[in-house]
């Protein structure tokens, strides 16, 4: 922010400002969400009185725990891909040490960090993950006939920030500065959409699971994985 | 490979859809849509639409699916795609072919079984979806005419084949006869107050199927349980308007019977095996209704037959001796996992149990239910090919009996054993409790 004060450019705006409003807008978005739908369930009638958390706990435990759900066994190759690429999508931003410096600059906190070699191995892991992903998308019939421009492109905007950045880190392809801009941008432009994007997914999941989870264990007693 | 894929499906007439199209507006077909989507719906519609990540995990969960050389056009989420979605995508401008393809897609090619939702990482209810989209056929009145007849009838009559209520006095009086003369001084109460048991039929018992009601009235005298039917309308427990998400009469008939067992005083409603009846009456009718759960014990065939069995209320004089297999119907397995009840039952009876895979709750559909049997003859072939996958995993078991607790799972097997020419009988467990249960000497006629 201050940097952006003292020498105004579109650079210091991504790299401060932006930043700012992009995770005001994620986390006003994403309550924003979560509230709207939990009204709405109100109106519903059927589903509070029969949200247990104990089968909201089972629901969710099988689900993020790989190979726990028949599903998951059943497709093994598209399991590991998406375990592997949404691990390392959530953990290597949060402790990657660049971007922990910039916390540090901005609010004076750090927190461990990956070494860089690992965060690079990780980065590569979930654009490799995304190819995949991808071809997957466009390969296997019956997701082919599901997919919409709105999945092909929740996917191009997740791994964009991590080409970028890798590039940036590396110094490959385009100036280094010019590089970091388009990473910043590009990661701001995807923390602003996951709450509006199939994206949201990321914390829908949670609430998906509680219903599902308890009308499957409390009222129906058989399982939902 | 990268083909276009469309819904291609052999033409199929069925008056209820194609007749009531033609005289059908674009008026009440908006109507109906807006209501559904924007009125009755709302948070699972929402939140399930946008979740959904196109990741395919449910497509080879649905027998329809395995049933038609893995069709895209089949799989679990590409029926919600091409209904709901394209509804909401067309912003409820859809046009009667469309209309056309949705009930197509929602009554004859999705059993709402509810499979896909166990294989699903977000737990969509897909099956919830489907019965939006019947929801929305059936106010438009565009419902396969097998299952509108069965609906005006319930309407109508609380019953599924317009019988009349002095009709069925007249049948509880000559079953009651017939029972005599095997059981001694076997009774058929009608309308008693008090009792410990109210009994609902299947509305085939009073009429094709009388058989069956006259085999529970010999379990309940030879178990000596103080039990009653219904003597008003409201005797038949099935509800086919379930299966055209016709709520209103949902409430009605699901009202009808639980308002005819707390006037006659009962402890508990107890049914033979059906899976729909007892899915609505527990779920869909009293939800409707506003209550949370029963206001009295809804008790299912297995369960009365388990409690029977486990204090010994009958005792079983020899077991069946050959091979027999489950059929674990949906509505009383997935959505009130009596899995267990059931083998104990069956553990009982037979000596020789060889199971399917997969079974109990993660059991394949037997592609008759939700309705599809009920959509009558111009349907037939839809479940006989998505029964295919129902078919080998019973020839694979090698069993000569196959138990189905439920009559459409029976119905439904009885012509997938036809066709595939399996080779099995399919009994009810009644039928089977009958064959091998003591009648005490002194009870004989």
């Amino acid at each position: 922010m201050e940097q952006f004060l003292k020498d105004p450019s579109i650079y210091t705006l991504a790299r401060g400002p932006l930043v700012w409003i992009a995770f005001l807008v994620f986390f006003v978005g994403m309550f924003y969400r979560i509230w709207k739908v939990l009204t709405l369930a109100k109106k519903e009638k059927i589903i509070y009185p029969y949200l247990s958390l104990k089968y909201t706990l089972r629901s969710i435990t099988h689900w993020i725990i790989p190979y726990a759900s028949i599903s998951m066994r059943r497709h093994p190759w598209f399991t590991i891909i998406t375990f592997v690429f949404h691990i390392c999508l959530i953990f290597t931003p949060i402790f990657l040490l660049a971007h922990i410096e910039l916390w540090y600059e901005s609010w004076k906190i750090r927190w461990w960090s990956l070494p860089q070699s690992i965060a690079d191995v990780m980065t590569v892991t979930v654009i490799l993950c995304a190819i995949l992903l991808l071809i997957r998308r466009v390969i296997q019939s019956d997701v082919r006939f599901l997919s919409t421009k709105g999945d092909y492109f929740a996917l191009v905007i997740t791994v964009l920030p991590f080409i970028t950045g890798f590039l940036a880190h590396h110094e490959l392809l385009l100036d280094y500065k010019i590089m970091l801009l388009i990473h910043f941008i590009s990661g701001e432009i995807m923390l602003i959409l996951i709450p509006f994007t199939k994206l949201s997914h990321m914390f829908l999941f949670w609430l998906t699971r509680a219903h599902t989870g308890s009308e499957f264990g409390a009222v129906r007693h058989s399982r939902d994985y | 490979m990268f083909g276009k894929i469309s819904f291609n499906r052999k033409q199929v007439i069925d008056i209820g859809i194609d007749k009531t199209l033609e005289t059908v507006s674009q008026e009440k077909i908006n109507k109906a849509i807006e209501r559904v989507l924007k009125k009755e719906a709302s948070a699972r519609l929402k939140v399930f639409v946008e979740t959904c990540m196109r990741c395919g995990m449910c497509t080879n969960s649905c027998h329809h699916y395995l049933g038609h050389e893995n069709d895209p056009t089949y799989a679990p989420a590409a029926k919600v795609k091409q209904t709901i979605w394209d509804i909401l995508s067309k912003r409820g401008n859809v046009s009667k072919e469309d209309i056309k393809k949705y009930a197509r897609i929602a009554f004859t090619e999705c059993n709402l079984c509810r499979r896909c939702v166990q294989f699903c990482p977000f737990g969509i209810d897909i099956a919830y979806l489907i019965s939006l989209v019947r929801r929305i056929c059936c106010l438009i009145g565009v419902v396969p005419q097998y299952i509108y007849d069965q609906v005006l009838s319930h309407m109508q009559t609380t019953n599924m084949l317009w019988f009349r209520q002095d009709e069925w006095l007249d049948t509880i009086q000559w079953l009651e006869d017939e029972l005599k003369t095997e059981i001694k001084n076997g009774k058929i109460p009608v309308g008693k107050k008090d009792a410990e048991v109210l009994y609902l039929a299947h509305g085939l018992e009073a009429k094709y199927m009388t058989g069956l009601l006259i085999n529970m009235a010999k379990i309940m005298n030879v178990a000596k349980i103080d039990w009653t039917v219904p003597d008003t309308d409201g005797w038949d427990y099935t509800v086919k308007a379930l299966y055209a998400q016709d709520l209103e009469t949902i409430g009605k008939v699901i009202r009808t019977h639980y308002e005819t067992a707390l006037r006659l005083n009962v402890k508990r409603i107890v049914i033979g095996e059906c899976g729909h009846a007892f899915r609505t009456a527990i779920y869909e009718g009293v939800r409707y209704l506003g209550w949370k759960e029963p206001p009295i014990p809804y008790i299912h065939g297995v369960e009365f037959f388990y409690e029977l069995i486990r204090d010994r209320k009958i005792k079983i004089a020899k077991k069946i001796k050959e091979p027999v297999t489950i059929q674990d119907p949906c509505n009383i397995i997935r959505y009130k996992g009596m899995g267990k009840m059931l083998r104990y039952i069956v553990r009982e009876l037979c000596e020789n149990i060889i199971e399917m895979t997969p079974n109990d709750d993660h059991n394949y559909c037997c592609a008759a239910g939700g309705g599809m049997i009920d959509a009558g003859p111009p349907w037939k072939t839809a479940r006989i090919e998505g029964g295919k996958v129902k078919a080998e995993q019973i020839r694979d078991t090698g069993a000569k009996i196959v138990i189905a607790p439920c009559h459409t799972c029976h119905k439904g097997i009885e012509d997938l054993n036809d066709y595939y020419k399996l080779g099995v009988h399919v009994k009810f467990l009644l039928d089977i409790i009958v064959e091998v249960m003591e009648i005490p000497e002194h009870m004989r006629a």
